[in-house]
């Protein structure tokens, strides 16, 4: 059994975020973190192979400065990692990127009782589109908004997060799960893992070790096979301060139902 | 001179950083308000490795090396005195001279148990009249009948004493006469668990910081240990305690070095926030250059301590780094966190904020392990001043 886990470098939104003049998002300028979902997904199988002994792959699309998180992920307890990068893949939206990743999870090899991980969405671009297509890809059953984990040989139970509760499934392996950062509490980096981490096998996939795959056209990855099209982005504006009103008499409800009125929401 | 972290230190500064403030920072307050010694947090260390971070892999240490030792210590004391001298004592005063000097069946049977975090460690030299003047012990060990060790007297100011399962303990094995028919005494080092029969842990010291530290009495009546505990051989006891106190003073020259950082950082944050007189406090020139002063002594007593510890990695002589590494860190950090609780002004006086337990923490890194007046002894004996 293995459990093979996508991840994504991002930025770090808790401090600047940066634009650039042309709208775009300046990454260079920004420090960059493990997504927060993706860490639960990490987080799920090292707990996995805590239980079974089983093998934890992690595997990232992006530029060569994320190796330096693929580290940190093997330093944690990962066994291997996997970088996606070429420049054919650069500019790739969320069906190129599942393309891609679905391409290289192949050639890691998916076996019947092997779970891939997902996190639910990244921060930067919050679609949750990824993890879904790469399982329509690979033709595996997939849950997504995963918050609990229970494995057991090849059955999988997995309660969902929604918004009204939860909704508990058993899936079969292999499957692909979607986890929410609500799943668990990450694991620090040991130091003993550290110090192993540089030793531990990192492959870097190219567009030459993936381009035989059917999944790998020129017309279904990188900027040209994206068919979204971001038409710009930018700072929300700042919000001005809140109204505060006192008192529960009858001409503060009437001057609050007035302004609501106003404003359309009632 | 490399004066670069390699990437598994940087690695490891991320890791401690981000530990040091998810699980030591939200604790340092009650630990010194309760006096409580942070046993869920030493676990938690113990886990990631932190507690025998550079010894070999084959005796259950992390592997890595002196100075990412010390990173752990600074990183752990900029936001907690106590958690930082939890691990340099344990670490310093326990692990390393079974390491240097054990057989290697001692080696087997404590490292792997101590670098777990399993037992915690302490080290056992101070008496009651004998602190600076370390010959003038008075705990003796005998050899009975049996060929075993009977250890009597006592030992004070011992820190992690209170949860310590294994100890280093100093004691004279025998009175010698010199060539001038002047007595010396003979002192030897022995491992001493708490479990021996005889052995047993005193009074418990209420100090003025580092409060969550368990800094106790320990007691030997008639304490027998088997003959295997001696540690080294039988006379180098003084040579071993002097070694191991070498390496001891890096360890709290990196509590002291972490004291000041993380009282300048609290500082800085401080200012940039307190306003007065319509300026935030930060846009005085006093400040400012109060700040400016205490980063660039800080920033000398870093490299002092690094390279103390680069020295002991590679097997380098290095009594008189660690000494001047000690003396300057423990000396800039009383200043600093004196000089930083004066800029947060009658709010630094209260234990709302940081400063004024940093400052009284950091007193103590001008006394234990050697005195500054100690670490002057050593330096200027080193450069042969007598």
């Amino acid at each position: 059994m293995k459990c093979i886990v996508c991840v994504k470098q991002v930025p770090d939104t808790s401090g600047v975020v940066a634009v650039k003049e042309d709208g775009t998002m300046d990454r260079a300028a920004m420090a960059t973190i493990t997504n927060h979902d993706d860490l639960a997904a990490v987080e799920a199988a090292l707990r996995i192979k805590d239980a079974t002994g089983c093998k934890v792959v992690v595997i990232s699309m992006g530029p060569a400065p994320a190796e330096g998180m693929l580290r940190e992920l093997l330093a944690m307890g990962a066994d291997e990692a996997v970088l996606v990068s070429a420049r054919e893949f650069g500019g790739s939206d969320t069906y190129a990127t599942s393309q891609i990743l679905a391409a290289a999870i192949k050639k890691v090899g998916v076996e019947d009782d092997d779970i891939v991980f997902c996190g639910r969405q990244a921060i930067d671009g919050d679609t949750a589109q990824v993890g879904p297509q790469i399982a329509e890809k690979l033709h595996l059953p997939q849950v997504s908004y995963v918050a609990e984990i229970a494995v057991e040989g090849k059955s999988v139970t997995v309660k969902r997060l929604l918004e009204d509760g939860y909704m508990t499934i058993k899936v079969q392996t292999p499957c692909l799960l979607t986890c929410v950062k609500e799943l668990n509490d990450a694991r620090y980096m040991s130091v003993g893992g550290i110090m192993e981490c540089y030793q531990k096998p990192l492959e870097i996939y190219n567009y030459e070790t993936l381009k035989d795959d059917p999944l790998i056209d020129v017309d279904t990855i990188g900027l040209k096979g994206s068919p979204t099209n971001v038409y710009k982005s930018f700072s929300p504006p700042v919000k001005g301060a809140g109204m505060m009103m006192e008192g529960a008499d009858k001409a503060t409800v009437d001057k609050l139902v007035s302004i609501l009125n106003d404003k359309h929401i009632i | 001179m490399d004066l670069h972290l390699s990437k598994e230190q940087e690695m490891l500064r991320k890791m401690y950083r981000d530990f040091a403030e998810n699980e030591v920072k939200p604790l340092a307050e009650w630990v010194d308000e309760n006096e409580a010694f942070p046993e869920e947090t030493v676990k938690k260390m113990a886990k990631l490795g932190m507690m025998g971070i550079y010894f070999p892999k084959e005796y259950g240490g992390a592997g890595a090396d002196v100075l990412s030792y010390v990173m752990a210590v600074e990183e752990m004391s900029k936001v907690c005195g106590t958690t930082g001298v939890i691990i340099s004592a344990h670490t310093s005063l326990c692990c390393a001279p079974i390491y240097e000097n054990g057989t290697e069946e001692q080696k087997q049977k404590y490292l792997p148990k101590l670098c777990s975090g399993e037992w915690i460690g302490a080290f056992g030299l101070t008496e009651p009249g004998a602190g600076t003047d370390a010959q003038g012990q008075q705990t003796t060990a005998v050899k009975n009948e049996n060929g075993d060790w009977v250890l009597n007297g006592s030992k004070i100011f011992i820190t992690n004493a209170g949860y310590a399962n294994v100890f280093v303990i100093f004691a004279i094995t025998n009175i010698l006469t010199d060539k001038r028919g002047r007595k010396k005494k003979e002192i030897s080092a022995f491992i001493v668990e708490r479990t021996d029969p005889g052995f047993s842990v005193g009074k418990h010291e209420k100090k003025m910081g580092i409060k969550g530290s368990s800094t106790c009495e320990l007691i030997m009546e008639d304490c027998t240990i088997p003959a295997d505990r001696l540690l080294g051989k039988q006379g180098k006891g003084f040579g071993i305690a002097m070694k191991t106190l070498d390496g001891g003073r890096i360890g709290i020259a990196s509590q002291a070095l972490g004291l000041a950082e993380g009282a300048i950082e609290e500082t800085i944050k401080y200012t940039k926030e307190r306003v007065q007189f319509g300026r935030r406090i930060s846009q005085f020139q006093n400040t400012q250059f109060q700040l400016a002063d205490m980063y660039a002594k800080t920033e000398a007593a870093k490299w002092l301590v690094y390279s103390a510890a680069m020295k002991k990695q590679n097997h380098e002589p290095y009594t008189m780094d660690a000494a001047m590494a000690k003396l300057h860190a423990a000396e800039v950090a009383s200043d600093v966190t004196r000089r930083c609780v004066q800029l947060f002004g009658g709010y630094g006086y209260t234990r709302e904020y940081p400063v004024e337990r940093m400052m009284r923490d950091a007193k103590i890194t001008e006394i234990y392990e050697g005195t500054s007046e100690v670490q002057r002894m050593v330096i200027a004996a080193n450069l042969g001043i007598n």
